[in-house]
């Protein structure tokens, strides 16, 4: 079996060699090149444009950052900058650009300069296996889910490699508190997105979606109280993972300055500042494929509307609901993070797959019960039972957290 | 500590030091912690970054110059420093051959400013403390309200922070034409927007988890470390200066003093934000009380006090009640316009030295929610 890398540049070399040979036999550009190498020209300028799309997508969600915080301020957010704001985004990654590149004086200089791009990268690279479209996907792989879940875990060593790089104490708080809150909201994060495969069969995105197209009722979220309440454990994870309030502990501002991108200044910091945007929209559009229906229309026979519009249009639901709490609700403390994670969000998630799993199987076995009639009564239990779920999740995640230690013994306690 | 050993990792005692430049110190603080990971071993407040000479200034200058220097100790609060000052400069001059009989328009006037500012600081310290949580949202609410304060405080003295106002014999300037009608109206409508905080941030679910049952102090630690104001109310003694040595004219006034129930940050926060509530209704009541006697129209807003200031020779102790606690001045004279001595005693310099024994063994996210709920302002600490 040869290896890959090997077989790649025999490739190659086959490929240049062919172009050589008809180049000197009198051939003409292009069409000295094989197809194979055409192909693979075509790839990577589809690669480069479709970056450049993506690209698009925190410029739009830093302006909608902005106004919505502002908003909810009682104030104007940024309004001179281009006709209500919209040029805002260029304008702040223009001074970034001008600002001077500091690196911290015996920083580890290679982590420090690789870190960002670590972060940057994975954050933009899982965009591919989003299906915005009903037709096309950029990355329609069978392993759909798996890779976004294996991708997306990367960010988590740029964050380590920039906290400890910094050489500063703060960094190193801020990089250790992200490491220890994104591995530790993956779990709950995996065990929703489970799930969905146990429902559906499949790990390819394009399928999960097409299988929900239909109406509102067909969106895995409303179909069982289990999958409904695995959304909304899916939701407070995917706000974990992508360290915002109330969980951006990281980058806690009035505890530890900017936690593990205090030193960064200038493009770097741009860097990180776009790959968290682009992380909030992958991570929604996740949400949106998963449990909302993707690109499929709420109002079934209703075609009028494109698929990317309602795609896009949920996800910038999700995205608002992001910045909602954000600017309303106060940040957790570590501890009472892990508490919520470990001690309530995975006993539920595991709750959860177990009810999927008996849903399934009852379905699939259809054990004597008409399968309108389960969706009927499972439907109905699902108003009644939901919300209660819901309520006790609530409750118990913040009514049993422990701080560790409430009362020092010096003043008695 | 591990021994180390060949095998074994070896932890150390991490030192941090949070400030003096930091987002979350409420001025110039820095705070050495030596912490275990995120677990507080100690944190050794170190001060002196904001000092100005108060004391030392005040010797030099005559009584009425002293006056704005007193605006700069606690900048958020100025009015209620500066009536510590000329009340005690009063008590001195009464001594002597020429009391001062201060009007009373300009003690009702007194009254209002101080008890509006008492909002404004109580304002700030609500939002600066969810910020330090990580709400963001509420201190621009607070500030938003707070602008409103400050722009009936730049109409009345011409200036938003440091006014310069309150003088010996009444005040500087009196009540514009109209003013009355802007008071009244902030003071309808500040009312609700208390619970309307309340509902945004007192009462959710996180900032309870943050803050109640942290940094608890019980009444009697609180008198040893000789706290005062709503820190010790937070602990559940009701001793506010107003009620229990009342000064200028505060015992005409209806009001509460709101104490809390267990001395943690979240009592010590929430006794400010019903304090708030106190001093809208004392401000209504002064208000009212001024267009009963007819005062509005009356034009006496200050004693007449001819010449030098030159108080007895001999020394004063006087103490208020700020937003921050009890604020003592004592000045000693020697007879000629410029005392020869005046101390301060901050409020806030109390509530910090308790600090230290209060973090041991809570984490850092703690010692910000503490240092928050004991509203410190470096100014006063430091003079």
């Amino acid at each position: 079996m040869t290896h890959p890398i090997e077989a790649f540049a025999s490739r190659l070399r086959t490929t240049l060699a062919q172009t050589t040979e008809t180049l000197e036999l009198g051939g003409r550009w292009p069409e000295a090149i094989p197809l194979e190498g055409l192909i693979a020209i075509m790839l990577v300028v589809l690669a480069a444009v479709t970056v450049a799309l993506i690209a698009a997508i925190p410029i739009v969600l830093v302006l909608m950052e902005r106004k919505v915080s502002a908003y909810f301020q009682d104030r104007l957010g940024p309004t001179r900058v281009g006709p209500w704001g919209v040029l805002v985004t260029l304008a702040d990654g223009i001074k970034l650009l001008f600002k001077e590149d500091l690196i911290p004086p015996q920083a580890d200089k290679l982590l420090f300069r690789l870190a960002p791009y670590v972060v940057f990268g994975s954050s933009f690279a899982v965009v591919a296996v989003l299906p915005p479209f009903q037709s096309t996907v950029i990355g329609n792989l069978q392993l759909g889910l798996f890779i976004y879940l294996a991708v997306s875990s990367l960010v988590v060593l740029g964050i380590i490699m920039a906290g400890w790089s910094s050489n500063s104490k703060y960094s190193l708080f801020g990089a250790l508190r992200g490491a220890a809150q994104i591995v530790s909201y993956e779990i709950p994060l995996g065990l929703s997105a489970l799930m969905i495969v146990m429902t559906a069969g499949t790990l390819n995105m394009q399928h999960l979606v097409m299988d929900q197209v239909g109406g509102i009722h067909h969106w895995y979220m409303f179909r069982h109280p289990f999958l409904f309440v695995g959304a909304w454990i899916y939701f407070i994870s995917a706000i974990a993972e992508v360290n915002r309030t109330p969980f951006d502990l990281p980058e806690a501002e009035s505890e530890i300055v900017a936690g593990f991108h205090t030193e960064y200044s200038g493009l770097r910091f741009a860097y990180f500042f776009l790959a968290e945007y682009a992380n909030v929209f992958v991570v929604s559009g996740i949400c949106v494929a998963l449990f909302m229906g993707g690109w499929s229309s709420p109002i079934p026979g209703f075609h009028a509307i494109p698929g990317i519009v309602w795609f896009v249009g949920k996800v910038f639901v999700l995205v608002f609901m992001m910045m909602w709490i954000r600017w309303t609700v106060p940040r957790v403390r570590v501890d009472q993070l892990m508490a919520v994670c470990w001690k309530y969000l995975l006993p539920i998630s595991f709750v959860n797959i177990i009810g999927t799993g008996v849903v399934v199987l009852l379905e699939r076995e259809q054990l004597g019960v008409e399968i309108a009639g389960m969706f009927i009564g499972v439907g109905a239990l699902m108003w009644a039972v939901a919300p209660v779920m819901l309520l006790i999740l609530g409750a118990l995640a913040f009514s049993g957290t422990e701080p560790v230690a409430r009362r020092s013994p010096a003043v008695g306690g | 500590m591990a021994e180390p050993t060949t095998r074994a990792l070896r932890t150390d005692t991490m030192v941090l030091s949070m400030g003096p430049q930091h987002p979350s110190t409420h001025g110039v603080l820095r705070l050495e912690l030596k912490t275990d990971g995120e677990v507080v071993q100690d944190a050794i407040p170190h001060i002196g970054y904001l000092h100005r000479n108060f004391e030392k200034h005040a010797e030099n200058l005559t009584y009425p110059q002293i006056i704005p220097y007193t605006d700069r100790m606690d900048y958020i609060a100025a009015m209620n420093n500066e009536l510590g000052f000329v009340l005690a400069v009063e008590e001195l001059l009464a001594r002597g051959p020429r009391p001062v009989e201060v009007p009373e328009k300009a003690e009702y006037i007194r009254v209002i400013v101080c008890e509006l500012n008492r909002i404004a600081s109580h304002l700030l310290a609500f939002g600066a403390y969810g910020l330090d949580i990580g709400a963001f949202t509420p201190f621009l609410y607070a500030f938003r309200d707070r602008e409103t304060i400050l722009e009936l405080f730049e109409e009345l003295s011409g200036a938003r922070l440091l006014y310069n106002y309150i003088r010996v014999g009444g005040v500087a300037r009196d009540f514009p034409g109209g003013f009355h009608h802007k008071l009244r109206s902030f003071l309808g409508y500040f009312g609700p927007q208390i619970d309307v905080y309340n509902t945004l941030l007192s009462n959710n679910k996180i900032f309870l988890e943050r803050t109640a049952g942290i940094g608890v102090l019980g009444v009697d630690e609180c008198i040893q470390n000789g706290w005062t104001g709503p820190n010790i109310h937070g602990a559940g003694l009701a001793w506010d200066l107003r009620k229990e040595e009342p000064y200028s004219i505060y015992d005409r006034f209806d009001f509460a003093i709101p104490v809390g129930k267990n001395g943690d940050c979240w009592d010590r926060y929430m006794v400010r934000m019903d304090e708030m509530r106190e001093s809208v209704k004392i401000a209504t009541q002064a208000l009212d009380q001024m267009e009963e006697r007819g005062l509005l129209e009356d034009e006496n807003f200050t004693a007449k006090v001819r010449g030098t200031l030159r108080p007895p020779a001999g020394e004063i102790y006087m103490r208020t009640e700020t937003p921050r606690g009890d604020l003592g001045y004592y000045i000693h004279s020697d007879g000629s316009d410029r005392p020869s001595r005046v101390k301060v005693r901050s409020p806030c310099f109390t509530a910090l030295s308790a600090l230290r024994k209060m973090s041991r063994g809570l984490l850092i996210a703690d010692v910000v929610a503490i240092i928050g709920s004991i509203d410190i302002v470096m100014g006063e600490i430091d003079r």
